[in-house]
């Protein structure tokens, strides 16, 4: 991999830190006095997601982190491995629950998701950001209380709970924000 | 093309105001205007600068890092108070608070020393920013106020230990230059001293970061040196300085050990500051301070475009 000197810093730049990968959210020159300049940077750990503080001296090299962006299909969880297809190289790679996070609640097969990749393997993967969803169960609104703005929770197909309007019944569709993990609309019926 | 200013006619206008205080200061304490050469023999010595060279008809000259060499030239001679506002020039400088091309104000004011230069700063920026009161604490004082270690007296094992807990990731060779953890320690004063919308003056440095100030001999020795920082930016360095050629010689030659130690080029000092400082220069305190941060400052900016004509033009 190649490395990058810190006047090739920007955000955005993936480079490795106590062998991590890290992603630079912020960078800045600083040059105390009449002395040495350094780059003082924010990187966000894309293992733990922990972000930090460091500083370079200006003009040091760091090693560049291998790391892409890939758009994958989801398949089908055997229930520890979860399997994603290229469409277009029919090539499959898995994850774990570790990895998938909270994109797993929002996953019932066929979604195209971004997984991000370290050396090859997955590290983090993004759902769509809007799903549509059916309710599994829900308990029954509250009759002529469809104006008030309440809410209750739902649980979804794949798992996901998810506050829902009181006026939504069980068996609807609906269409979520994965982002926010918030209600957004009910859907059609395909 | 991109041809529009990128500082806005209020923008402008606060700096030209700026510019008028200055002047308004300087006139009120009877200090002479001067304006000396950018253009000049010697290279900044400083292992932290880098000059522009330029080719003038197959010589090499250098645009001048600050006007320090040529004002020092006229003390020597006689010249009483004087100041200057003109551009200075460091190459290896971008970012939204360094410029390869600036705009400073340097003085020297004649029987003072670093306290009383600190006044004379403070008098001038107070008019500037009449909100502010400006703090005035010690470097090692600071030091500790961040949680670190005393400049002047801490073991490099003591800095290097330091510095790797407050995130600085060393190289190879760090660990024995003690003047670039010094210069981090000063980093971190930079941004923790105080919270922002305030600063101060932060003083006395250890004798590795004396640059052209007088030393004292202690114990322990410190340089009279300060810097002026608000909301974490830096706005002028000054101190009391060094009046004879042998301590300015010698101060050259540490230059030249850290430029070689640190693989930078070394080049001759200028001949002319030399020979005027052999000649004798009063006792005098001197400072720099950075116009387009002050203006940024003013207009409440974290950019310096946002208070010179065309910023980034160069680019």
């Amino acid at each position: 991999m190649a490395s990058y000197s810190t006047n090739q810093f920007k955000p955005g730049l993936k480079i490795m830190l106590d062998g991590d990968p890290c992603n630079i959210v912020e960078n800045e020159m600083v040059k105390p006095g009449k002395g040495q300049a350094f780059n003082r940077v924010k990187v966000r750990n894309l293992l733990t997601g922990r972000t930090i503080e460091r500083t370079f001296k200006s003009g040091d090299s760091v090693e560049g982190a291998d790391i892409v962006d890939v758009e994958m299909q989801y398949l089908y969880s055997d229930g520890s491995e979860w399997h994603f297809m290229n469409p277009t190289t029919f090539e499959q790679l898995q994850t774990n629950a570790q990895v998938m996070g909270d994109a797993a609640q929002w996953l019932k097969g066929q979604e195209m998701c971004s997984l991000t990749l370290f050396n090859g393997a997955p590290i983090a993967v993004t759902p769509p950001n809007f799903v549509v969803l059916r309710i599994t169960q829900t308990d029954p609104g509250v009759r002529g209380d469809t104006a008030t703005g309440g809410t209750k929770p739902a649980t979804m197909e794949t798992g996901a709970v998810v506050r829902v309007p009181l006026f939504i019944e069980e068996g609807s569709l609906l269409k979520i924000d994965t982002r926010t993990g918030e209600y957004v609309s009910r859907a059609k019926e395909e | 093309m991109a041809w529009r200013p990128t500082a806005t006619r209020a923008g402008l206008a606060r700096r030209a105001e700026i510019l008028a205080a200055v002047r308004a200061h300087f006139a009120a304490a009877g200090v002479l205007e001067v304006d000396t050469p950018l253009l000049g023999l010697g290279a900044a010595g400083d292992p932290a600068l880098a000059s522009f060279p330029i080719d003038l008809h197959g010589s090499r000259r250098f645009l001048q890092t600050s006007p320090e060499s040529a004002m020092k030239r006229l003390l020597a001679a006689g010249s009483g108070d004087i100041y200057q506002i003109c551009k200075a020039f460091r190459d290896d400088e971008d970012s939204p608070l360094h410029r390869p091309e600036f705009t400073l104000v340097e003085w020297y004011r004649v029987g003072f020393d670093h306290h009383a230069l600190m006044d004379d700063v403070a008098t001038l920026v107070e008019r500037i920013l009449p909100a502010l009161r400006l703090e005035r604490a010690t470097f090692a004082a600071l030091a500790q106020r961040c949680g670190a270690p005393d400049p002047r007296l801490a073991r490099t094992d003591e800095l290097v230990a330091w510095a790797a807990a407050a995130g600085f990731e060393a190289g190879p060779r760090d660990a024995a230059d003690r003047v670039l953890l010094l210069d981090f320690l000063l980093s971190e004063v930079v941004r923790r001293a105080w919270p922002r919308g305030q600063g101060g003056f932060v003083y006395d440095f250890p004798v590795e970061q004396a640059a052209y100030a007088q030393v004292r001999p202690g114990p322990p020795p410190v340089a009279s040196r300060f810097e002026l920082i608000i909301d974490g930016v830096e706005l002028a360095n000054g101190w009391h300085e060094i009046e004879d050629g042998a301590t300015q010689r010698a101060r050259h030659a540490t230059e030249d050990a850290l430029r070689r130690a640190r693989g930078l080029p070394v080049c001759a000092p200028d001949p002319r500051l030399l020979a005027a400082l052999d000649h004798g220069l009063p006792a005098c305190a001197g400072v720099a301070l950075g116009l387009d941060r002050l203006a940024m400052l003013v207009v409440a900016a974290r950019d310096l475009d946002a208070v010179v004509a065309f910023g980034r033009d160069w680019t």
